[in-house]
């Protein structure tokens, strides 16, 4: 096996940037083996939840991530932990790569006591340590994550924030309040368009006067990232944060990506797009297989050790399962707490 | 000693940006301009861009940014030129502000204060007067405190700052150049009121008038004009309105067996409805003698009109007409 590999990335798309991230990354063994388990941790916790919303244990609303997976794990290898995120609805993937367990969100899930809002927040509202959720309403986590950065920059400490949002939210007013104020105060803040192609059944096209969504910062330099490529969003980001921490934030990055659900379990996700599309992007550009087949073919791992992998995610996600589904509720004496803090 | 309510606020925010770093303003006008009502006078001055920060004109944004960075541990004081224009930010207030601590089963809190002029001022039209005392009392998550004095404003916009939870404090632009009698005590800088209590500003015992914010005075001027013709009004200000101290109401309820709310805002579910309905739900009802009359803002919006604005808002002689209706006499 070799210790460390070479690839060549999709060129990315410049706006108001001088300099382009590295087309030619390298990647060693493991983070090879790390992007992986990461992704498909999230991929699996996501079947999981799908399963678990199908036999209506998981009510109300469940959006799921799979098929982004490496919009989450690029970026969260390129940042550190005291760095804040902020993201929308789809948030289980982002909400374990933060740190919450796995119990932690699919009790969340359930409603139950172990979950990381201890029921009380659902699929949209989990939170952890320097990850602000979770937001429900759309474009609103947009200006929240500008307010983390100027905290960021208000206490002096290099931290940057990622405040994610969709192609949908992308259109929502605030989002264009929360640029010009960023940029007029130089804010340490990454905004990310996660592309994957529709706002609910409304694809981009249908909802945006221009789909370029790297460059509707205007006057903020932004970045056009292939979203399905893990090697591509962590180089990027690695890019974007750097210039962040010197100073030179805010950015928009735009994660070309794609969504296999439908925008929640209420949606086929079939009556706006074709199944042949949906099929093609699992064939061609899946981000968990196109991802094995580059580590595998130059030697970085084996077959062995990604099966190996596969197997201790599928117990360790069955084991969190069972966990979500016996734990109890929080009693009816929780009901009036945490509405205040005095 | 005199101190106005636009001194008081002022001195209240000074001092708590003194007393901790984390506080800063933000808000529109609120640094070079020196606050559209002036309430921040001073304040750019004395600490800088860092402290004291202009926003363009986009409260949804602003509002949005603040609760963003109280989340993150600061804490906020984003001033809104009126409450009106918070309209556009009231979905940051409430499901951004207000949410959060419970959403996240107390992992996430937002140490945020919201305020500007709130209710009518004169000869602005409908959009620019309008009380929003019951609408953001009506949220569980916020605070609500709604002043009526230059103590009240000092008293609770140092608790107010220094409190956990997010806070709505709804100033009254029409009160800001109004000087009140304070005491030294009231000027020492950890003069505090606690939130959601209410203070009796004049003792009574024919009949209970609870109000808040200018409306106090207005039933301040009432009460010292049926006490001319023998009838003692137990005054009480609110201070806040959630939350909202029906202790006190109560206890007053049982003493005078009598009880008119008084406010601004507009009739349906505002906040005499809500005072209204806890006295039916409390014991205080069995010590009704007489049913309770709400006098609120008339249910309208406000007409620009000269002469129609004032039968749009609770005068004094509107309170007196209320009690002697109650009291039954003439």
């Amino acid at each position: 096996a070799s210790s460390s590999a070479n690839f060549q990335l999709k060129p990315f798309k410049l706006h108001k940037l001088d300099e382009s991230p590295d087309t030619e990354v390298t990647l060693n063994r493991d983070d090879a083996l790390k992007y992986y388990r990461e992704m498909v941790t999230i991929r699996r916790m996501e079947a999981a939840a799908n399963a678990l919303y199908k036999d209506k244990t998981v009510r109300g609303f469940c959006h799921l991530y799979s098929g982004q997976e490496a919009v989450a794990v690029g970026l969260e290898n390129s940042i550190r932990k005291t760095d804040a995120v902020i993201t929308a609805y789809r948030a289980h993937g982002w909400s374990w790569i933060r740190g919450v367990s796995m119990i932690g969100v699919l009790a969340e899930l359930t409603g139950r006591r172990l979950g990381c809002a201890r029921g009380k927040g659902g699929s949209m509202h989990m939170y952890n340590d320097n990850f602000f959720g979770g937001n429900g309403i759309v474009g609103a986590q947009v200006p929240l994550g500008a307010g983390i950065a100027l905290a960021q920059k208000y206490r002096g400490t290099d931290g940057l924030t990622i405040a994610l949002y969709g192609d949908g939210a992308a259109n929502q007013g605030q989002v264009f309040e929360a640029y010009n104020m960023s940029k007029l105060w130089s804010l340490p803040v990454i905004y990310v368009c996660e592309n994957n192609g529709y706002g609910m059944g409304t694809s981009a096209e249908r909802a945006a006067a221009s789909t370029d969504y790297y460059t509707r910062g205007d006057y903020i330099p932004g970045l056009w990232v292939d979203g399905m490529d893990v090697l591509a969003t962590r180089e990027a980001t690695r890019f974007l944060a750097d210039l962040c921490r010197k100073g030179k934030g805010p950015f928009v990055m735009e994660v070309a990506t794609y969504r296999y659900h439908g925008h929640s379990m209420s949606d086929p996700g079939t009556s706006y797009r074709t199944r042949d599309e949906i099929q093609e992007v699992r064939q061609t550009r899946d981000p968990i297989t196109s991802f094995k087949d580059k580590i595998i073919s130059t030697d970085l791992v084996t077959i062995e050790e990604l099966k190996d992998i596969d197997n201790k995610i599928k117990k360790e996600v069955d084991d969190a399962v069972a966990i979500a589904r016996s734990e109890p509720e929080i009693g009816a004496e929780e009901l009036y707490g945490d509405v205040y803090m005095i | 000693v005199q101190l106005t309510v636009r001194d008081a606020l002022n001195s209240a925010m000074d001092e708590e940006m003194e007393r901790d770093e984390s506080v800063f303003l933000m808000g529109e006008e609120v640094a070079q301009y020196d606050g559209a009502y002036k309430i921040s006078r001073g304040l750019w001055k004395k600490w800088g861009d860092k402290r004291v920060i202009d926003t363009p004109i986009t409260e949804y944004g602003f509002a949005g940014i603040a609760v963003g960075a109280a989340m993150a541990g600061l804490r906020p004081i984003c001033e809104f030129m009126t409450f009106n224009f918070a309209m556009q930010a009231c979905d940051h207030i409430i499901n951004s502000g207000a949410k959060t601590f419970y959403m996240s089963a107390g992992n996430v809190a937002v140490p945020i204060v919201f305020r500007g002029p709130n209710g009518a001022a004169a000869g602005v039209a409908a959009q620019h007067s309008q009380c929003y005392g019951a609408w953001y009392s009506h949220c569980p998550g916020l605070k609500v405190v709604s002043p009526y004095s230059a103590e009240d404003c000092r008293g609770l916009m140092k608790a107010a700052i220094r409190d956990p939870d997010p806070v709505v404090f709804l100033e009254n632009e029409l009160m800001y150049g109004i000087p009140f009698e304070v005491t030294d005590e009231v000027k020492s800088k950890d003069f505090l009121i606690p939130l959601g209590k209410a203070k009796i500003e004049r003792p009574g015992d024919r009949v209970t008038l609870v109000s808040h914010s200018k409306s106090v005075g207005t039933c301040l001027d009432a009460a010292k004009e049926l006490s001319a013709q023998g009838v003692e009004c137990e005054v009480i200000n609110l201070r806040s309105l959630r939350p909202l101290d029906e202790e006190s109401i109560i206890r007053s309820v049982m003493k005078t067996n009598h009880l008119i709310t008084v406010e601004g805002g507009w009739p349906q579910s505002g906040v005499g409805a809500e005072i209204c309905a806890r006295i039916i739900e409390s014991p205080a009802f069995d010590y009704l003698d007489a049913p309770v009359v709400r006098v609120t803002g008339a249910d309208v919006p406000m007409p620009y009109t000269k002469s129609l604005e004032p039968l749009s808002l609770p005068q004094p002689s509107d309170v007196v007409l209320a009690v002697k209706k109650v009291l039954n006499i003439q």
